[in-house]
């Protein structure tokens, strides 16, 4: 791979966005309902069928699926320098659980139907996940440093523990209340108004920009942490700040497609093979193939059992665990079986 | 160095530091002067604090007390990326992760003269394969780390820290994993930018023959303080060697170069 120059930068990220816009494209057209997006250029007799099935449940969905797929891609190609570990991912990390746990809590607790217009499962999963960063960063930290290795394994603990809380709570709980909160768990992109896919825009591309101007940052400390100090990173503010950005945008989707599990492992990685290390590409460059994986692992959950849905986390997980055991086998070289 | 003494580059000046979890402080009052120009060699027995002594030196370490001065301020009053204007260090084993190439690891080296969001200049380019080339590695730049020899890798370390264009180079035993051949190299190219650039060569090393054949200065730490400082011939004595190394060793001379060299007998019992 040359070395990243403005012309690679921009041929690249052109690229990305194209494909993009193919892939919102193809899939607006793919359904269990024969309509494509040629019915609405034609002035076909059902239009209006046509119109409403595609401008108003299938693009929100592929849209939402785009943000979530965006947030989480970046996210773990940030999460993978912060913590100078290749397997790091929000969700192994417990971001996602956390989130998870928040809104199991919320809606056991009966919270939403007290206040029926406001978002409560949705606040309760951003808490949830920016409470658990908060822990990570408390329990992995000496003397006001915070120290990368063991924040993956403590994310595991978390994650473990968060499930026990999760079971704990529907054994408790009479399950018909719990019933479109158990199907959130396992990640589905919902069918979202516009105002909040905008929203969530804005606050995706906001964050991305804030980490892309850590991207050179991101670079040299995976070049070790003592080498980034020595070219001039303030190596602690530079991690606190991406990780916050990272999980800021990971509690933003999660808090309403679920958490979706591997997305941030599987695509840095692909990004990585395909456009190189280097952050100022890789971080957006990863935002982009996150949203193309996600917007097809969405169709593909939306169409292969029609009309049955499959949750795209089931989809997402059946990809990723087998990739993530490959990856750690191949990483970890002889020391796997030692 | 000769006087008039110029004032020095880098130095330190009662300097305490305590290891996270130790048991008493590694240096206790330990002072220290560098002038520019110089190519000094640090060496010691394990647990000396020779690394830690080149962390303090090139600000990666902060010290509980006493002062770091980096060319004449302290280094507290000097930005980081100001600092890593003027201090490039190589540290021992460094574990690159993802695939960077050589070129993008040299490149890294001009980290501080860019803002956040300035890409690579032409001339950013022009600098560090120039200090590739400085590495005889011109012909691996789009090599991946990974797959090349532990002496390549350490020369394309050394290659970033020279496009840096720093004044001092700090220098965590840069030879310990190479051999023979590439030590003498690396040493080569070393003194010649010394020499030829005036570059300030500061340089830990388990191998006393090479430093005392190469450094102008020798700085003998034992036990957190500076057993001797000065030319090879004074620090490399039998009686230092008895009492810091805890080794007895046979003190002989270079005809060629005039540098003393040890022959090691037999550890102290």
């Amino acid at each position: 791979m040359p070395p990243l120059t403005s012309r690679r930068l921009a041929l690249s990220i052109g690229a990305l966005l194209a494909a993009l816009a193919l892939s919102v494209a193809v899939c607006a057209s793919l359904g269990s309902s024969r309509y494509t997006l040629l019915d609405l250029l034609r002035h076909a007799a059902d239009e209006e069928t046509a119109q409403a099935m595609i401008l108003r449940v299938r693009l929100p969905r592929i849209l939402m699926a785009a943000l979530a797929g965006a947030a989480l891609g970046a996210a773990g190609a940030v999460f993978q320098a912060d913590l100078r570990n290749p397997l790091a991912d929000p969700y192994i990390l417990g971001v996602s659980g956390g989130a998870a746990l928040g809104a199991f809590a919320a809606t056991a607790l009966g919270l939403p139907a007290i206040a029926p217009v406001l978002p409560v499962r949705e606040a309760a999963a951003f808490l949830g996940a920016i409470a658990t960063v908060a822990v990570l960063f408390v329990l992995s930290s000496a003397r006001g440093r915070v120290v990368p290795y063991p924040m993956l394994l403590i994310g595991v603990i978390m994650n473990t523990v968060y499930l026990a809380l999760i079971l704990l709570i529907e054994t408790v709980v009479e399950s018909s209340r719990l019933h479109g909160v158990r199907l959130w768990m396992i990640g589905t992109i919902p069918i979202e108004e516009y105002g909040l896919i905008a929203a969530l825009s804005v606050v995706l591309v906001l964050s991305l920009l804030g980490l892309a101007s850590y991207g050179r940052d991101l670079n040299l400390m995976s070049a070790g942490e003592e080498a980034a100090r020595s070219l001039g990173v303030t190596v602690e503010r530079t991690r606190v700040v991406t990780v916050i950005l990272a999980s800021l945008i990971t509690a933003a989707v999660v808090s309403v497609a679920g958490p979706i599990g591997f997305v941030g492992l599987i695509v840095p990685h692909s990004a990585r093979l395909m456009f190189g290390p280097d952050h100022r590409l890789l971080v957006p460059a990863s935002a982009l193939t996150g949203a193309i994986f996600l917007i097809f692992a969405d169709t593909l959950a939306r169409t292969v059992m029609a009309p049955t849905e499959i949750p795209v986390g089931v989809v997402t997980a059946l990809c990723g665990g087998p990739f993530f055991l490959w990856l750690y086998r191949r990483q970890a070289g002889g020391g796997y079986f030692q | 160095m000769t006087s008039p003494n110029p004032a020095p580059i880098l130095a330190v000046r009662d300097l305490l530091f305590r290891h996270r979890g130790a048991r008493g402080p590694l240096f206790d009052g330990l002072s220290l002067a560098v002038r520019p120009g110089e190519f000094v060699g640090v060496i010691g027995p394990n647990g000396s604090g020779k690394t830690t002594l080149l962390m303090l030196l090139s600000g990666v370490l902060a010290p509980q007390g006493g002062e770091v001065a980096l060319g004449g301020r302290p280094v507290r009053s000097v930005s980081p990326r100001e600092r890593a204007r003027m201090v490039a260090v190589v540290f021992q084993e460094a574990r690159i992760l993802f695939d960077f190439t050589v070129l993008e690891i040299a490149l890294m080296g001009r980290a501080p003269h860019l803002g956040a969001w300035r890409l690579e200049r032409p001339q950013d380019f022009a600098s560090a394969r120039a200090a590739l080339r400085e590495m005889d590695l011109a012909d691996l730049e789009s090599a991946h780390l990974q797959e090349m020899s532990s002496g390549e890798r350490q020369r394309a370390l050394i290659a970033r820290a020279l496009s840096q264009e720093p004044r001092i180079l700090l220098m965590d035993e840069p030879t310990a994993f190479l051999d023979l051949k590439h030590r003498l190299q690396i040493y080569e190219i070393l003194v010649r930018l010394n020499r030829e650039k005036g570059l300030t060569v500061v340089t830990t090393s388990h191998d006393l023959n090479l430093a005392a054949r190469y450094g102008s200065r020798l700085v003998l730490l034992h036990r957190g303080r500076v057993a001797a400082d000065g030319p090879p011939a004074t620090v490399l004595t039998s009686e230092l060697i008895r009492r810091v190394y805890e080794t007895d060793a046979r003190i002989e001379r270079d005809a060629e170069s005039g540098a003393p060299f040890i022959v090691p007998i037999a550890p102290v019992r």
